[in-house]
Order: C-alpha cells, then structure tokens, then sequence
C-alpha cells in the first residue's frame, strides 16, 4: 500500500503543474520526441523536484524514525539535533551577504556548512558522554544557538526586502529547483540514509534502556557518532536545498508505527517511503491550490500534517 | 565451565569511590546472591561484572579480562537484567523476549528456528507464555518483571546477571523467581543477583556475597554470611532464625 502511495505521488508530481500536459504528450516528450517546451517543464522543472520531493521526504520520514527510536522519545523530530537550523542559519548567511546572488549553488553549499558545523559543535558539547538525553540538551543549545543567529540575521537586515527573501526561504519550498541542486542535495541524503541503515537492532535493543542495549552488544559510543554524522548530513543536506520542512519527521513514524509491531526497528523504511509519499503529495498540493504567491511547502506539510496528526492521535486513543 | 573473578575491582561513580578492592571468584553451578543495604555498590558491582563500568583493578570471564574483550562476544557470554523494568515502546511480549536473541544474530540475517525455541523456552520458564501476544507495557508490574526476566533468560548465556529480578512480584512468583535462578545455576550456569529479601536469599542462594559502603564484608554460604553479627553490623537489624535444617531466617527489629 506504501509502494501504490509512493508510486502516486512520484506521477502526480511529474504530472501535476501549472501547464497542463497530458499523459501521451509527456511521455513522447520524456522520451526524445515531442514538443521542446514541454520537454523542458518536464525534465528541467518538474522532474528535479519530484526527485528532491521524494528524496528530501524520505530523510525526514527516516530520521524521525531514528530519533524517536534512539532518544526514546515520541516528541523527537529531526530539528532537535540544531543541524537544520544550522543548515537554515548558513543559508541565511548566503541570503543576507548576498553570496546567493554570486552563484545558485552558494546557498545550499552554505547550508551544508552550516548543518557539519552545528553538528562539530554537537559533538564537542557530548563528547564526554554515552546518554541520548545528554543530545537532547546540547541539540536544543546549538538549535537555540543557531535560530539566534536567524534572528540576528532578521533584525539587522538592511531592508524590508531583504528580510521578506529570508523569512520566505525558511518557509521551505521546492519551487524552481534544478538538477544542481539535485547533485547537492542527493549525495548528502545518500550518505545519511547509509550511515543510518543497519542500525534497526541497536534501536531495538535501546527499548529496554542504554544498559541493557550495551549489555546485549551494542556499542553506544559508535552507535551515537554514527546516527548523529547519518541525521545531521542528511537533514543538513536537505534544509540546505529546500529550507525548513516541520513536521514531517515528527508526523510519518507516528502514522506508520501503528501498522508494524512498534519495535523502532520496523518503522524505519515504512517511514521513509511514507515520508517520501507525504511531501511529494504536499508539493503537489502547493501547486494545485489557487493562490496569488505560490504557497509554501513548509506551510503545506504543516496545515495538512497536524489535522492528520491529531485525527490519528485520537483514534489510536494514546498519545505514541 | 564458565567462571567470573574480580580481583580488586573498584568503581569510582561522580568522583566517589562506590566499590573498592573488591576481590572474589564465581565458579559455575552457583546461585549467588548480592545483598547489602542501599547505596552499598551492589548494583554497580553488578554493572562492572557484565563490564557495562569502567572499573579499576580486573573482571576476568573464564580467566580472561572482561576489558579487553569485544562487546559482542560478552554479550552472548553474559545476560544482564538491569534494575527498574524500563521499557519505552509498547511492543508484543514475544518481541520484547525475543530482543535477548539479538546477541546472536549475525548482521543482515533473521531469526531462526533456534532463536524461537529460546524465546519459547524462556516464556514457558517464566510462565508468561499466555501472554506472548499481549502489549508489555499494559502489563502489570509482576508480569512484566517475569517477561523481562524471560528476555535475560532468552539469551542463553552461561553467566545470567539479575538487579533484583523479583520486585514488585507476589509471593509464589518471588518463590517461582528463585526456583528459576536457581534451576539455572543447576543447570550449569553461573546466576548472580542482586536481591533485599534476605529470607529468600537465606533460603535459595548458594553463596552471599554481603556488601556495606562499597566493601565486602562477608562472603560464603548464606548461613556464614547472614550471621547475627553481620546483619546487626550491616543493616542494624536482628533476626529470627529457624532450626539450621529449615533455612528459615526472618527479619525482627531495627536495633539501637
């Protein structure tokens, strides 16, 4: 069923746009023959960010999954660990400094080193420890640490203007995203969702506590380095390209948990493809919806997250 | 045959010194029970045999130091029960047993045939079979302490190291608790745990090792041990004792 979703939302997001094209003229025209301009809304505007929609919603999917997995916590999303807001602060920078307007691949590449240095200050400040609560508590610091610099960013803008382009970037969208920010974006996600795969059976044993996980083999130290390099690459990764996107990471692994045993373990790839499923879905929401400026994505996800949420909190009649 | 030995172990916890010069031999076959008021090390010498603490002075396993051997390999050599039934997500009964098979699953690989006859076995030990299916954390607090003591059994190790395996349990499962410590120890294994009930202990354990304010003050066969002596030193209480035959000893009055 999470296969049939994904395959619907991977269509309606190559399908779906602004200029309508139908089916047999935008297959002639993926495949070689057909009329150039279709051609180009096709491979150049809608495809990229199909692809960054799935790819994008599958970390987020994956890397709730893994933190409420490993923090014990079914308030966990990805934002806890500061590596978005890092990822938001450095884009925020190419934004305010004008480096954006340099070249298109600043402002993600800025956002990259945003998120790898949030996350260097990540390991610094828990070095010294084994627990995931202590992550917890440094996460929220750096996060603190880098929305203040969001913030600062705001309040010495030059102009209304100025601040108007940020505030709009941190609502998160996929509009007008080429394939350079594919080849960004994909190698990072990549990396995250690698560092992260294997690691289902330590989450699992984690639900009987951090001493019984070490006693059953589990190596807390290599585990933590691990998650925290696979959650702050591939969610930096992600920010960076498409600016912050709530809820999705806090919403799919509560969706998909109730359909598996709610081992942390069985909810990790469920919760990818839904995550996938979910944000190409909202991205084809922002383009169907009739509005005077395009909506954002991060709006979207949210509005059509939380009522989701709430409904499937009441039904399970439990709040995880 | 497996055998644990510390010699001088010591466990510093915050600065403090919690454990210190602690030096003794577990042999196979052995039920031995931990006791000691609270806050005498026991449960930290529990931590630093399964080598979950970073300890002065040596834990050897089979004569070998627990330090310098790969997590996974003590993991299937030595099933830790810790203290506190913490559990975060509602999983089945027999997933949550089945999470002792862990140490054995070679990476990629599923569970197999041999791992459900473990898991099986340790929930018919601890008599929480009918339950397999049920959700764990809306147990009661006596059933899940059996279902995660049937998750340390599942592990099948030859050394079972148990932080008081029979809070919050009834009497006949508390006695049903030490029958299947000890069963284990007969069977050949060497079981260590962590316990306050000294009639039990008294009753059921081979071997006490008694400890006050980090120290060892005692160790040997529980009528050596729980003396009148030793018990008004270390928890200055007095106590009624049965005919030796009977290993009957009950707790009377707090002394001075």
């Amino acid at each position: 069923m999470l296969g049939l979703a994904l395959l619907a939302a991977a269509l309606l997001s190559v399908g779906v746009g602004s200029t309508e094209i139908p089916v047999g003229r935008a297959l002639s025209a993926l495949f070689g023959d057909g009329d150039p301009v279709e051609r180009a809304i096709l491979v150049e505007l809608r495809l990229p960010r199909a692809i960054l929609a799935l790819a994008v919603g599958a970390m987020l999917g994956l890397s709730g999954a893994v933190l409420q997995g490993y923090l014990r916590n079914p308030l966990a999303e990805p934002s806890v660990l500061g590596t978005s807001n890092g990822a938001a602060l450095g884009a925020v920078a190419a934004l305010y400094f004008g480096l954006a307007d340099l070249h298109p691949a600043m402002l993600p590449l800025l956002g990259i080193s945003g998120a790898l240095l949030s996350l260097i200050l990540l390991l610094l400040l828990t070095r010294r420890s084994e627990s995931a609560l202590s992550i917890i508590l440094a996460g929220i610091a750096v996060a603190t640490l880098a929305g203040a610099g969001i913030s600062l960013a705001l309040n010495l803008s030059p102009n209304p203007f100025a601040a108007m382009e940020i505030t709009s970037w941190l609502l998160g969208s996929l509009e007008d995203r080429s394939f350079r920010h594919v080849w960004l974006a994909l190698p990072c996600l990549a990396l995250g969702v690698l560092l992260l795969a294997g690691q289902g059976r330590a989450l699992d044993a984690l639900s009987l506590g951090e001493d019984a996980a070490a006693s059953m083999g589990v190596d807390l130290r290599r585990m933590r380095l691990r998650l925290l390099l696979g959650l702050s690459v591939g969610v930096g990764g992600a920010v960076a390209v498409t600016g912050a996107i709530g809820f999705v990471g806090l919403i799919v692994p509560h969706l998909v948990r109730p359909y598996t045993d709610r081992s942390p373990s069985a909810i990790l790839w469920p919760s990818a493809i839904a995550g996938a499923a979910l944000l190409a879905l909202a991205d084809v929401a922002v383009r169907v919806i009739p509005s005077t400026n395009e909506l954002k994505l991060g709006v979207v996800t949210a509005f059509l997250g939380v009522p989701v949420f709430l409904a499937h909190l009441l039904r399970e009649r439990r709040l995880w | 045959m497996v055998s644990l030995a510390t010699e001088n172990l010591g466990v510093r916890l915050g600065g403090r010194e919690v454990l210190g010069g602690l030096s003794t031999q577990l042999p196979a076959g052995l039920l031995v029970g931990v006791l000691g008021p609270n806050g005498a090390g026991k449960s930290s010498f529990l931590k630093a045999l399964a080598g979950l603490l970073p300890h002065a002075g040596r834990v050897l396993l089979d004569g070998a130091p627990l330090a310098h051997m790969p997590r996974a390999e003590v993991a299937r050599r030595i099933a830790y029960l810790p203290q506190g039934q913490t559990l975060h997500w509602p999983l089945a009964v027999e997933r949550l047993v089945g999470l002792g098979r862990l140490p054995h699953l070679a990476p990629l690989s599923r569970i197999a045939d041999s791992d459900r006859a473990a898991i099986e076995r340790a929930m018919r030990r601890t008599d929480v079979a009918h339950l397999a299916q049920r959700t764990a954390t809306e147990l009661s607090g006596g059933e899940r302490a059996r279902v995660l003591l049937a998750r340390a059994l599942a592990v099948e190790a030859p050394v079972l190291l148990a932080d008081e395996p029979l809070t919050s349990l009834d009497p006949a499962h508390q006695i049903e608790g030490m029958e299947i410590l000890r069963d284990e120890a007969r069977a050949g294994a060497l079981v260590v745990a962590v316990m306050h009930d000294l009639a039990l202990a008294y009753r059921y354990c081979d071997r006490i090792l008694l400890l006050d304010r980090g120290r060892l003050v005692a160790e040997g066969p529980a009528g050596d041990v729980l003396t009148p002596g030793n018990l008004a030193e270390v928890y200055a209480i007095s106590a009624f004792y049965g005919p030796p035959a009977e290993r009957l000893l009950v707790p009377l009055d707090r002394l001075r």
